[in-house]
């Protein structure tokens, strides 16, 4: 797609906006409107939302995620010891070891999300019990071939898969929410700051806690206490499963079935809080399934963090040896793993739940469900699961022994995936069909005709059938996903059908009762919204992205939206579909971020696709045990022989059970043949300003105290190597050879030509000259207080940069406080402060010079990033600048007006940003390479990298804060595939000098009709396409073209919209669910920082927001879009969430408008790297006494910067609050008190923006100026 | 007099059909992948002003020699040549930027350029040969 400016002509412009749009359009019809549901949920709505969301959290959003995700909240229960690693890799499980902190708390965490998992499960089924019992037969069938470790993953998965199921079938309001809830809670957890979570679970948890509590516990002493963690409990749990089998087969049962699970559910939510041992059992017994994976999780998530695969088998083994009788009968594989891990200390316990298992296979679920309780108390015990792992990881060699027992067939079945999911995937999708009816539509559609039979194994057998066929699972799916989507091809008509196709859903929430569901029984994605008359689209609780609408065996498994999500989650068929729905097309990747829980597969043979070499993936099909079907180009290739050993399970012939193909984000290490050379050391350079300019702004103390402070904690080895520059208008080098008595400084006056002038002991290896390194740090601050140079050799500093570090590669960071003044790169202010408020021409948003850009590609070939620290108070061009970071995949920092001690807050936050940059993960000599199903392509890239050939984008150095965004367009037809996949793999070196290959794969369905386009509609990721896409038009055009093009992305997709798939009134302006925060996002992105006009903005500032859009991942670009609002005066615990033993409110959003600002509130607003607390002049004086520690509104001091710490119960939530919002950025956040009358309030008014400025639109003007566009 | 400015038009056209071709074979190279973004662009880069010069200097051989018809023939594509080279934005690294060739089809366009560049040589070089007999004969 040549959308944005195919070329820098600006002859071209003219109809540029309309392209913009057009080109990256394209549409997808997403069944679920997740954004939506909740918000209509109010109080009631909440807390149903929140069950499920608990567990839903993970899966439901992303199948793939929810793997990792699950085993998160494992990890939190077992895995304390993983989170003390603290290395490298603990940036990967950050989180857990903040959760962690306590064994107890451990314990309690992971019970929580043990039984939040568990919950969904149980939801699903009383949704639609049909579907749910396919499912999770299916799901144990597939298990059940005792790849116990897998298991572990399938079974969380299967929990996630019933979740997806109900969403995308009924309204999405339940499950959806609930998936994005997780999702929410999952990208929360993604930065290893906060103990995140934990907090997810908490979340729904917590608000199920307030209202719900009391109901659901007594459901669960009824069912579940009897029996709490042993033998007992399982009798109890067996009889409620042939329960649920009658009430599936009847719907008025169903709601009693949706009741028990509504209320294990909330048990589970009880439980986090409560943290009680007996409660958890019985929680377990509801949620089997659920539990289950989770007490694999954490073992898993173990094995992970020690990266092996064998470490996932290890497990298994144990649980195997004492299960694997009882695997071969029973159906359920789930059941199994799950009582396996407890097993071992409670064997008789877990015989016992196996019998029952094999007993029902019908209920399996449940069976298993009650296995899976027994041991998740034990599993609790972490050191229990820890013995497990070291005993497992000993004998992993071992050959397998266990899982022979389980049927090939619906192995590959299972494998096949698509071809499985397509039964549940039509009943899931076609809310119709009931619980009940479902084993009967798995049949239909495969030709075996699989007896309704109970057993789950027999359904899977049809879909063996179909393994001779290409992708019978596919093929099954696309199907039903439409028919599930809209029953008729126009949204419209189909939408209204839905309330009464979701039965189901009507009868859980009545059954639920006080519970709340709102049923939202029209899929929110397509409700047609008049966007002028709907007062408050913006919903109260974080907007989730849409789950993609796919079956239940391909939702669990499909990856994280925190990783990968595309602006589309239902791929339209042709290019001239998306043209049509005038939407942009294209992937946004988060691919480096933080994880939780990540399967590290080690392995001889990383098996790929031998003509496309795409990795394998959950979404490859297995035609028969020998040969499988990649799903990017469709090339038959070979199983080699070692894949067909799953050392997880220590079984042979089970390729589909290995981890590459249970998950859709795995991490393999590779082997030598992933080397041009030797792994790289850890290489760390700082490049600082010393200048006069730099002494005045003092900026080295702060440098130097935090880099003594971390110099323990970079990542690295032993190999590690770190060395210093100065420069003014010369070049200074510190030798640090070890043995001398003190640092040597070496003064290159020649910058002309720069020599380095002993190139051997200026990078020195962090261990061995400590001590030098650290009389250095202690000295530089204080070395050149009276120097009188002013000028800045930047460019020469440089180039002797990259001399120092081309024989390696790894990281320059450069700290640069004004603009270079001397030598090669020198730069010219461009800026004239009277345009700073211009409404016409923004010039100069490109780079002056191209020496920026040359030196970057030097760098980028040797394996360099350049960081960018730009400290400046006066204009210092960033625009060239930045290319020195762009280009060579490095990150910026600006600090506008940076002084240490005039701008405090800035100082600290440099401080903050610093220690976050100091200590995360890193990768070196990376590359990218993002592929996708034949038939699309992908034509521009947005980020910090080189693109070196068509898909191969250079990374000298990878962290866990850069996001990526990708522009894709349909060269070919979809027409004969229903499912398209895109995998990134991102090779690294580890700062351990690993080689190693993160792979994520998203699976995505494709849609031919325009409604379908329009309901999967992804609009934050569209946003942040777009915002992208508006960047690269500012510089290569100009700032008003971009301007135009994002106004016609909203006009262009809203009258197409309105012309082809509403049928009501033309005048009004009509958008689909989906697209309901699209004019306000696009206003938002109009009235930032980046594109506004008529305000005065600094060049620097507007650059570097453009920086940011390129360079941030989704969930923190959103927030710098648009920023939430919250009123914190009056926070209560109500729907308040804890983490860490920490109660955090939930505050309702509020929208940006001064319309809810009122005198006597005080409001929060996060604007992703800033805080604005904005105190009102009526405020109470009881919260300004308690929170800000002042007596009165009028004795609040202008700048406050900190909220005290004082002992009451409001400064307590608002601090929590606070804290919480924080985690896991990679900006910290400044904090700014505003009063009322202080100057400094313009800063916060300017971020409301639904209101009007003089320069530009209200958000109903903006409304009114876009529907007379579409009226023209 | 007229042969010998055909004979030189003819030899110049050569030379830049030949380095048509040349771009297109960097430029197909890229897209397959066989060299990296950043050496095609400098091989390419190294050959815009050479090619800008050969087509001028021939146009305005055309022009000051009132061979009208092929002057005009000739003037929009020389006009073109010069007007990509002047809008290369001052951060780039000339008129192919290897950070951005991958970028919204730019390869596709350059290597479309080059094929219309060596249609029009060919056929030029076929009226200046044509040309040259004539003024060869008429001498």
């Amino acid at each position: 797609m040549s959308a944005p400016a195919g070329s820098p002509h600006p002859a071209a412009s003219a109809r540029i906006p309309p392209k913009f749009a057009g080109a990256a359009a394209s549409g997808a019809a997403a069944p679920s409107g997740p954004g939506p549901a909740p918000h209509h949920q109010n109080g009631p709505a909440h807390s149903q939302m929140q069950v499920p969301s608990g567990y839903g959290l993970h899966h439901p959003n992303y199948i793939g995620p929810s793997g990792h995700f699950p085993q998160g909240p494992g990890k939190m229960t077992s895995l304390p010891l993983e989170s003390q690693r603290g290395d490298y890799y603990s940036g990967l499980y950050t989180v857990p070891t903040q959760n962690v902190v306590t064994p107890c708390t451990a314990n309690q965490s992971g019970a929580q999300q043990m039984y939040g998992r568990g919950p969904p499960a149980p939801h699903v089924v009383g949704s639609t019990p049909g579907s749910f019992q396919g499912a999770a037969s299916s799901a144990s069938h597939l298990y059940t071939s005792a790849s116990q470790p897998y298991s572990s993953f399938v079974n969380h998965y299967n929990s996630p898969a019933m979740y997806s199921v109900n969403s995308s079938v009924a309204s999405q309001g339940f499950p959806s929410t609930c998936g994005h809830y997780a999702m929410s809670t999952i990208s929360n957890a993604v930065y290893p700051s906060v103990s995140y979570p934990s907090l997810p679970a908490g979340d729904p948890y917590g608000q199920m806690f307030t209202s719900q509590n009391a109901p659901t516990v007594r459901p669960v002493k009824d069912n579940s206490f009897p029996g709490q963690n042993t033998v007992v409990s399982y009798p109890s749990p067996l009889p409620p499963p042939p329960s649920q089998q009658q009430q599936q087969q009847q719907q008025q049962q169903q709601q009693q079935q949706q009741q028990q699970q509504s209320l294990s559910g909330y048990n589970t939510l009880s439980w986090s809080a409560p943290g009680l041992p007996s409660t958890p059992d019985s929680l377990i017994r509801n949620h089997t399934g659920s539990l289950a994976p989770t007490n694999n999780n954490p073992t898993n998530t173990v094995a992970d963090s020690l990266s092996c695969a064998v470490m996932q088998n290890v497990q298994p083994r144990k649980s195997s040896p004492v299960v694997s009788t009882v695997l071969s009968g029973a159906s359920s594989t789930r059941m199994p793993s799950a009582a396996k891990h407890p097993t071992e200390p409670v064997a008789p316990v877990t015989q016992p739940s196996e019998l029952i298992q094999q007993k029902g296979m019908q209920y399996g679920e449940y069976v298993n469900n009650q296995a899976s309780s027994a041991p998740t108390p034990l599993s609790s015990t972490s050191d229990d699961e820890e013995e497990e792992e070291e005993d497992e990881e000993a004998g992993v060699d071992s050959s397998s022994t266990t899982s022979s027992a389980s049927p090939m067939p619906n192995s590959y079945d299972a494998l096949e995936g698509g071809s499985y999911p397509d039964v549940h995937s039509s009943s899931a999708s076609s809310p119709a069909p009931d619980p009940a009816p479902e084993p009967d539509p798995a049949p239909a559609p495969a030709p075996a005709p699989a007896p309704a039979a109970p057993q789950p194994s027999k359904m899977a057998k049809p879909f063996g059938y179909g393994y001779p066929i290409l992708q019978p699972g596919y093929q099954n799916a696309a199907a039903p996903l439409n028919s599930g989507v809209h029953p008729s091809s126009q949204g419209y008509s189909g939408f209204q059908q839905y309330p009464q196709q979701y039965p189901g859903v009507n009868q859980l929430s009545s059954g639920l009762g006080g519970l709340s569901l709102q049923s939202s029984p029209q899929p929110e994605s397509l409700r047609p919204i008049n966007l002028t008359q709907e007062r408050n689209v913006l919903p109260m609780t974080p907007v989730w992205p849409p789950v993609p609408n796919l079956n239940l065996e391909l939702k669990k498994l499909n990856c994280s939206p925190d990783s990968f999500r595309c602006t589309l989650t239902n791929i339209p068929q042709t290019q001239a579909l998306l043209n049509k729905a005038k939407l942009p097309l294209g992937l946004l990747l988060h691919p480096f971020r933080d994880l939780t829980q990540l399967p590290v597969i080690t392995s001889n043979t990383i098996v790929r696709c031998r003509s496309c070499r795409t990795y394998i993936n959950p979404f490859v099909s297995f035609i028969d045990q020998r040969r499988w079907k990649c799903n990017l180009c469709y090339r038959v290739n070979d199983v080699p022989e070692e894949f067909m050993y799953n050392p997880l399970t220590r079984s042979y012939g089970e390729p589909h059970k290995r981890p590459e193909v249970q998950n859709s984000t795995v991490e393999f290490i590779a082997s030598s043949d992933y080397m041009l050379r030797p792994p790289q050391p850890a290489v760390y350079l700082f490049v600082l300003d010393v200048s006069h300019n730099a002494v005045e702004a003092g900026y080295l103390t702060i440098l130097c105290q935090s880099l003594l402070e971390n110099l323990d904690k970079l990542p690295g080895d032993s190999r590690t190597r770190i060395g210093f520059m100065t420069f003014d208008s010369t070049i200074h080098f510190y030798n640090l050879q070890e043995g001398l008595s003190q640092p040597q400084m070496l003064i290159v006056s020649d910058i002309d030509d720069v020599f380095l002038p002993t190139p051997d002991s200026l990078l020195v290896n962090l261990y061995e000259s400590k001590e030098l390194i650290k009389d250095l740090l202690n000295a530089l601050p204080n070395m050149f207080t009276n120097t009188r140079e002013t000028h800045s050799a930047l460019g020469p500093a440089l180039q002797a940069a990259f001399k120092l570090m081309s024989p390696t590669g790894g990281r320059v960071s450069v700290f640069q406080t004004q603009l270079p003044s001397l030598g090669a790169g020198l730069l010219q202010s461009r800026e004239d402060p009277n345009q700073r408020s211009s409404t016409k021409v923004v010039q100069h948003l490109g780079p002056a010079t191209d020496f920026y850009k040359k030196l970057a590609l030097d760098c980028s070939g040797q394996q360099t990033a350049v960081d960018l620290f730009l400290l400046s108070s006066q204009y210092s061009d960033l625009a060239s600048l930045a290319c020195m970071s762009k280009y060579s995949a490095g990150c910026i920092y600006y600090y506008p007006s940076f002084h240490h001690t005039h701008n405090p807050s800035q100082a600290e936050k440099l401080q903050k940003d610093l220690k976050r940059y100091l200590t995360r993960k890193i990768g070196f000599e990376a590359v990218m390479r993002i592929r996708c199903t034949k038939g699309l392509s992908m034509h521009t890239f947005h980020g910090n990298f080189f693109v070196r050939s068509t898909d191969l984008l250079s990374l000298a150095n990878i962290n866990p804060d850069a996001g990526f965004a990708v522009q894709l367009s349909i060269e070919e037809s979809l027409t004969d595939t229903s499912l398209v996949c895109f995998q990134t793999a991102l090779l690294y070196t580890s700062s351990k000098g690993e080689r190693r290959i993160r792979v994520h794969t998203l699976c995505l369905p494709v849609v031919s009709s325009l409604a379908d386009v329009y309901a999967g509609v992804d609009v934050q990721a569209a946003i942040c396409l777009l915002a992208n896409m508006a960047v690269d038009r500012s510089v290569s055009s100009s700032l008003s073209d971009a301007r135009d093009a994002l106004v016609n992305a909203v006009v262009d997709s809203l009258s197409a919209y309105g012309s082809t798939v509403s049928n009501l009134q033309h005048s009004a302006l009509i958008a689909p669910g989906s697209l309901k925060l699209f004019p306000l996002y696009v206003l938002a992105l109009l009235k930032q920082k980046a594109f506004r006009t008529g305000t005065s903005t600094r060049l620097d500032d507007r650059v570097y927001a453009m920086c940011q859009i390129k360079s941030q991942p989704l969930v923190h670009l959103m927030k710098m879009i648009h920023p939430n609002l919250y009123r914190i005066d009056r926070l209560t615990d109500e729907g308040a969430i804890h983490v860490n033993d920490r109660v955090v409110p939930q505050p309702p959003l509020q929208k940006l408008s001064a319309e809810k600002l009122t005198r006597e509130g005080a409001f929060l607003m996060d604007c992703g790297s800033v805080f604005y607390i904005w105190i009102g002049k009526g405020c109470d004086n009881n919260f300004i006494e308690d929170v800000l520690g002042y007596p009165n509104f009028a004795s609040i001091p202008q700048k406050m910067t900190h909220l005290p710490e004082l002992d009451t119960l409001s400064s307590e939530r608002t601090r929590s609050f606070i804290t919480w919002l924080k985690d896991g950025r990679p900006l910290s956040a400044v904090l700014h008190v505003v009063k009322d009358e202080s100057p400094a309030k313009t800063e916060f008014f300017q971020h409301l923006i639904e209101d009007r400025t003089e320069a530009a639109f209200s958000y109903y003007e903006f409304l009114l100026h876009v529907q007379q566009q579409i009226c023209k | 007099m007229e042969a010998v400015v055909f004979v030189f038009s003819l030899l110049d056209c050569c030379a830049l059909i030949f380095l048509s071709v040349y771009f297109i074979i960097t430029l197909s190279d890229l897209e397959c992948d066989y060299i990296n973004a950043r050496s095609c662009c400098s091989k390419l880069n190294k050959w815009v002003i050479p090619e800008l010069i050969g087509h001028t200097v021939v146009t305005v051989l055309m022009l000051v020699s009132l061979h009208w018809f092929i002057f005009l023939l000739n003037l929009p594509v020389a006009t073109w040549n010069i007007y990509r080279f002047i809008m290369v934005p001052s951060g780039n690294m000339g008129v192919f930027d290897p950070t951005e060739i991958h970028n919204r089809g730019q390869l596709k366009s350059h290597m479309k350029e080059a094929m219309i560049k060596l249609g029009f040589h060919l056929l030029c070089f076929f009226m200046y040969l044509y040309s040259m007999i004539l003024a060869l004969i008429n001498d």
